[in-house]
């Protein structure tokens, strides 16, 4: 009995993972067998154990700790980040119950799927080998296929399902080509091995590179970076609006945050291999984001190609390789988190009776219809540009000044030039709103969305006050997985 | 003639090759993309059961039996939403996944 408990307690590291895994079979059972239960009860269940997940791992304080040889890594980058995944979860699932209502998708497979979701989102982010990088990516790859299509009765619901799939299913097999091609030619899975190898054998390796770029282009079709976005636009599109959310807010972060793990626990040792990788992605999806978002109608595709964008900018961090440089990948993490549900509250409720809307022009004279509103969907927006003083302008501002560190001035400045172009289309629905004859003005939005909104709006007009506790744990985060 | 690793990395690269053609050439049908992805999952396996054994390392084929473990599952999910496309759609061909631009 002693011995039992004794091993469960050398469990500890990975207990919200447990909690996550347990809570959602609990429900999925639940949901089976006691079908009184109302969904919305199965959402709140949800939240509340997604809720409890993020206290245990807030209580776990600062230590760095290994679980099964070094491939389940606990370090405070990894709570920072798990911490992070866990509010886009329960924010998404808090603000989309009365809009899946009325679809009438508000069942609890949905509660079900975001909990298994999650929990990958939070083994990608604990990575520190080959194997466990992989499960994790898939158990929230399959989870997400499935929320895609939901909505099993709309025709662009099931093809935006299909074709995550497909693409999904494609950028996993690269990644997996890659991951036997970086452990035949280093003879080990573990991260920190992988690096050890390196450090000794630091001569060029054709097919340890090749493993590397495989991987690589795996991972940035999981933040669709440019060449690899193709998907984003027409699931964002197809798929019905708060799992849209869900898909622009935490798995980007998770996704991200194993990209870091990666090239930096892993293949810091060859940083002038990927470093030019990463410096061409990022530019490309800064371009590619600003560029293609000029011609969109649909606010959803507008905010694919945003996000789009933004992965370029977080790459630009990610590219500089220093300490300095994931911090500022970590802040601008969490402030396109907070900008990103904030827009999609508001893009959920453009709605008129029955009818979801989604055009650009149907936000027309909205500042005349529903002020508070219009102005704070406005602050978003300049946040999401990078205008000073809000949020979005120091996320920018800390990854371009990390690049200029590096002495990637190249970058920098392709970067502040997309910025610039990018600042035109979120002008453009400013203009729409603020200017333009008011049209018939939409449903009334709900409390819940009201409160995320706001909260939203909130943090990105005060961050210039007090930024310090965001910054300083980034800080700590991004000390914990660089050595020395 | 020996067989090496050489060999084995030849065949999977094929394999993995055609996979990849097989899910940008086809026009036809998409459970041939399915299929296509299951032969870059296998091609993924030769390698790592191939650098295992010449490794001496046992880590390889441990990843090999968890990747055969997750293909399953995806492909499960894979003609699953094919099911659910095909009742709306009314057919599979690549062609006429075409509702949404891009």
């Amino acid at each position: 009995m002693d011995a039992l408990i004794a091993t469960f307690a050398g469990y500890a590291p990975i207990y919200p993972e447990l909690l996550l895994a347990f809570g959602a079979s609990e429900l999925l059972l639940l949901g089976v067998f006691a079908s009184r239960i109302k969904s919305e009860t199965m959402v709140w269940i949800a939240i509340a154990i997604m809720g409890a997940a993020a206290l245990l791992i807030f209580n776990q304080g600062l230590a760095v700790e290994q679980m099964f040889n070094g491939s389940f890594v606990v370090d405070p980058f990894a709570r920072f980040l798990k911490l992070l995944v866990l509010l886009g979860s329960i924010v998404t699932l808090f603000m989309s119950r009365t809009t899946l209502k009325r679809h009438g998708l508000l069942t609890y497979e949905f509660a079900v799927l975001v909990l298994y979701a999650t929990l990958g989102m939070m083994m990608m982010i604990s990575a520190g080998d080959l194997i466990s990088m992989y499960l994790g990516l898939e158990m929230q790859s399959l989870a997400l296929y499935v929320i895609a299509a939901l909505r099993r009765d709309s025709l662009r619901s099931s093809e935006a399902g299909l074709k995550y799939f497909v693409l999904g299913a494609l950028s996993s097999g690269m990644l997996l080509y890659g991951s036997s091609l970086v452990y035949g030619y280093t003879g080990s899975t573990i991260f920190a091995d992988i690096a050890t190898y390196l450090q000794a054998n630091p001569g060029q390796n054709i097919g340890l590179i090749f493993g590397l770029v495989f991987v690589l282009a795996g991972l940035a079709f999981k933040i669709s970076a440019v060449p690899f976005h193709m998907w984003t636009p027409d699931v964002y599109e197809g798929a019905p609006t708060p799992i849209t959310a869900f898909f622009a807010a935490a798995p980007k972060v998770a996704a991200m945050a194993l990209l870091i793990r990666v090239t930096i626990d892993a293949f810091l040792p060859v940083v002038a291999q990927w470093q030019q990788i990463l410096v061409f992605i990022s530019i490309a999806s800064m371009m590619w984001g600003a560029f293609a978002a000029l011609g969109q109608t649909n606010i959803k595709r507008l905010m694919a190609y945003s996000s789009i964008g933004h992965m370029g900018f977080a790459l630009v961090g990610l590219a500089a390789g220093s300490a300095e440089g994931t911090k500022s990948v970590l802040i601008y993490m969490a402030i396109y988190l907070v900008m990103t549900l904030g827009a999609f509250a508001c893009i959920m409720t453009m709605r008129r009776g029955e009818v979801a809307v989604e055009e650009i022009d149907e936000l027309s004279g909205l500042a005349n219809t529903n002020l508070p509103m219009a102005f704070f969907l406005a602050m978003l927006l300049f946040s999401l540009a990078g205008i000073p003083p809000l949020a979005g302008f120091f996320a920018k501002f800390y990854v371009f000044r990390a690049a200029v560190e590096s002495g990637l001035w190249p970058l920098v400045i392709l970067g502040v030039i997309a910025s610039v172009i990018g600042a035109v289309y979120y002008l453009r629905i400013i203009k729409v709103m603020f200017f333009d004859d008011a049209k018939e003005s939409f449903d009334i939005m709900p409390a819940d969305m009201k409160l995320v909104l706001g909260a939203s709006g909130v943090f990105i007009l005060l961050y210039v006050v007090y930024p310090s506790p965001l910054v300083s744990a980034a800080e700590a985060a991004a000390k914990s997985i660089f050595p020395g | 003639m020996e067989i090496g690793l050489g060999q084995y990395l030849t065949v999977a690269a094929i394999l993995f090759t055609l996979g990849i053609f097989g899910i940008f050439l086809n026009r036809k049908n998409v459970i041939v993309i399915l299929m296509s992805i299951e032969l870059m999952l296998l091609a993924v396996n030769i390698n790592l059961v191939a650098f295992s054994s010449f490794l001496g390392d046992l880590t390889g084929q441990i990843f090999a039996l968890l990747v055969l473990t997750v293909a399953a599952g995806e492909a499960a999910i894979g003609l699953a939403i094919v099911v659910v496309y095909f009742r709306n759609r009314g057919s599979i061909a690549v062609d006429d996944i075409n509702a949404m631009k891009g």
